[in-house]
């Protein structure tokens, strides 16, 4: 039997000590990891509780990331609660077993410390992994700081693990910029926070031996295609339970979370979309040039990444005239991801403001005050001349000559 | 619990966990192998399956040939996916929250020899490394037979595969068969052994022992492919024969990594040659410019029998 923590009202975490923490209290039956920069300390404070008998599971120690997720679908098969904690070149190495997570509807919980992917190599933070990801059938949700990433943790055992979902869940925070900075994070106290995930819920596990169930079976043409509808209706569907869930966690805490969450879109004009610790950044920003530039500047951020919260985003855009999407992640010969999904929510809305992609804060580049002040700017030019004055595609940040394209 | 197995009609008879309505070729050597596993004992078994021969024919959905808590991931993780059943059945035991909390559970993991001496090599090093409690069967085909009979680290020197097909200016594949069993026992698993389907009670033997061990168990089990060896589907028995009694294919086992047993000395000991001279694989070695290829091949026999006996004698 695990003992007890008493937590304070407040405290010091990073947000790998908030993903920790919101682990232990969740009592996971098995975690199966592998040390990967900047979401190792989640994994150090996990194993650190366990030697000092705050957790009673299995911590199976694996020889590579690949394997980690391969031991949490083994275990999760099995019937029990079970997570992770990964980075950048370890989420790479455990792509092929999320499709095999979310294809056997296995409520495993990832947390991801986002971090650049190579080459060249880099260990600082920026979405590439998380975009890797995203074709994933998982539930994606995003904390843009540590006290949402201890909340959204906390929540995305709930969501998963719902009967209703039964999906895998990864939870996105910024490394460094969130996983290695000590902030205030208001805990839950043990009882209250387990209570709130409550016990684990089996759905046919391999463990019941009265009834032998088979995993990951073959299908060709004749099936695939079907099992493949029914887990894209069942991650669309997952929206109703996540906003459950978050209405429940706002009745517990008072702090309320939203699939699309607005910051100062109440009276709008132009507005930044974008995702992570640059939310905070970009409201900052907004903030700064209401006051001294009388710019009516919004920022609106998805967060719930998968399901694609379509309509919510379109509602949120529908009184602005220009949007920046920011990008932080290469884009690979397109426009990045965030502007070619608002663009699509936005075409299906009766607003059809100007919309710009801007990419950014690669491989850890900060994303200053000046930079996104210049994007606030930018939009506001695109949105007083009605048109788009802006390149479609530039690099924010960048060193030497601007870069854009689309032209 | 073991199941006393006395005779072959008993056997024959006994209860089928690996259903016979399967996509097995005929005379595939797999289904014997795995049969007589899951019937040589009465426990609950939780099966972890590699990508491969075994697991496309006999899990297509809807259908299913396992009356068994069955599991198949990928290619290369059947040992880890074992693993993390395995650590999960460890922590509801503790907690409690086992269905059947008195009935032992064994974990059994399947791979071919693609799946194991290959791309699921790291895999299964893991979870003999961390000391997980499962028995890890190696389907030895020495070839992948599942996507076309390409050469594997376990295809015998001489061979013809897809990939290294024998041809005017080639004898076939070049490289001596990875010795995984003596790899495992590096481990320091303490368990492993050798087995082949032609000697079904050196088999089972085996087996009982490897279930009823703590820890992890590696078993190399000769499976004779009738498709990619290239011999008559009704012949798999004595091809299997040749194979332990050329001592190709030795049956014997390691305890605790050192402690070598040879479990069966043939009474006639048979030249390779004639393992050889039955399987289409080998065919080109019998020709005059490839004969030194048997030699060689020979020698190699002789040498690993001589070196299993010296440890068997010196037990070390």
């Amino acid at each position: 039997m695990a003992e007890k923590l008493k937590l304070q009202e407040v405290e010091v975490w990073d947000g790998n000590m908030a993903f920790a923490q919101a682990m232990r209290q969740a009592q996971i039956d098995v975690v199966a990891a592998y040390p990967i920069t900047p979401s190792t300390p989640t994994v150090h404070g996990y194993a650190k509780f366990l030697a000092d008998g705050y957790i009673d599971g299995e911590f199976v120690l694996v020889e590579s990331e690949h394997a980690a997720m391969s031991g949490c679908v083994g275990a999760a098969a099995a019937g029990g609660r079970v997570a992770t904690a990964t980075s950048s070149q370890g989420f790479a190495l455990m792509i092929e077993v999320l499709y095999q997570a979310s294809g056997m509807r296995l409520p495993i919980v990832l947390g991801l410390v986002n971090r650049a992917l190579a080459s060249p190599l880099n260990v600082n933070g920026d979405h590439s992994d998380m975009y890797l990801g995203r074709d994933a059938g998982w539930i994606m949700i995003d904390a843009f700081n540590a006290q949402e990433s201890y909340d959204l943790m906390l929540m995305g055992f709930k969501i998963a693990e719902d009967l209703n979902v039964r999906l895998p869940v990864m939870v996105n925070q910024d490394g460094f910029i969130t996983s290695h900075t000590a902030q205030n994070v208001k805990p839950l106290q043990d009882e209250v926070a387990y209570k709130f995930i409550g016990d684990y819920k089996e759905v046919n596990p391999l463990l019941d031996f009265g009834k032998p169930v088979t995993y990951g079976a073959q299908t060709e043409e004749d099936w695939h295609f079907e099992f493949k509808a029914r887990q894209h209706k069942a991650l669309m569907d997952s929206k109703d339970t996540i906003e459950n869930v978050f209405k429940e966690f706002e009745s517990l805490t008072k702090r309320k979370y939203n699939l699309v969450e607005s910051y100062l879109m109440e009276d709008a004009q132009v507005a930044i979309v974008a995702l992570g610790s640059t939310v905070e950044s970009a409201v900052q920003a907004a903030k700064n040039l209401r006051e001294s530039e009388g710019i009516k500047a919004g920022v609106v951020a998805t967060r719930a990444i998968r399901p694609f919260p379509l309509k919510e985003v379109a509602r949120a855009l529908k009184d602005v005239k220009a949007i920046a999407t920011l990008d932080r992640s290469a884009p690979g010969g397109t426009l990045g991801m965030i502007y070619n999904e608002i663009s699509g929510a936005m075409y299906q809305s009766d607003n059809r403001p100007i919309i710009n992609n801007y990419i950014y804060g690669l491989g850890g580049r900060d994303m200053t005050q000046k930079d996104i002040k210049e994007i606030f700017r930018d939009i506001k030019r695109n949105a007083d001349s009605g048109k788009l004055v802006t390149p479609l595609q530039q690099f924010s940040g960048l060193r030497g000559p601007k870069l854009s394209f689309f032209n | 619990m073991s199941k006393i197995i006395k005779n072959l009609k008993q056997f024959s008879t006994s209860n089928d966990r690996f259903e016979g309505a399967h996509l097995l070729c005929p005379g595939c050597a797999h289904s014997i192998i795995v049969r007589e596993l899951l019937n040589c004992t009465d426990d609950n078994l939780v099966i972890a399956n590699a990508t491969g021969c075994l697991e496309v024919c006999t899990a297509v959905y809807p259908h299913t040939s396992w009356d068994a808590s069955w599991i198949h991931i990928g290619f290369e993780n059947a040992a880890t996916a074992a693993s993390g059943a395995e650590a999960m059945y460890k922590t509801l035991k503790r907690k409690g929250r086992l269905k059947e909390p008195d009935k032992p559970v064994k974990f059994i993991a399947f791979g071919g020899d693609g799946a194991t001496y290959d791309i699921g090599f790291q895999f299964l090093s893991g979870a003999v490394e961390r000391g997980h409690d499962f028995t890890y069967v190696c389907l030895d085909n020495e070839v992948y037979a599942n996507t076309g009979g390409q050469r594997s680290s376990s295809t015998p020197r001489g061979a013809s595969t897809t990939t290294t097909p024998a041809g005017r200016v080639s004898y076939g594949k070049k490289r001596y068969k990875k010795d995984m069993v003596a790899i495992m026992a590096a481990h320091g698993a303490p368990y492993v052994a050798q087995v082949a389907p032609n000697k079904w009670k050196d088999m089972v033997k085996k087996y009982q022992k490897a279930l009823s061990t703590e820890g992890p168990v590696y078993i190399n089990a000769m499976s004779a492919c009738t498709t990619e060896w290239k011999f008559p589907a009704d012949q798999t028995i004595d091809v299997s024969d040749l194979g332990t009694d050329s001592l190709v294919f030795p049956l014997y086992e390691i305890e605790n990594g050192h402690k070598l047993t040879i479990t069966y000395r043939p009474r006639n000991i048979v030249p390779v040659r004639d393992y050889l001279g039955v399987q289409g694989r080998f065919k080109h070695l019998f020709k005059k410019e490839n004969q030194h290829i048997i030699d060689e091949m020979q020698k190699a026999v002789n040498e690993k029998w001589e070196l299993l006996q010296r440890r068997e004698e010196a037990g070390i």
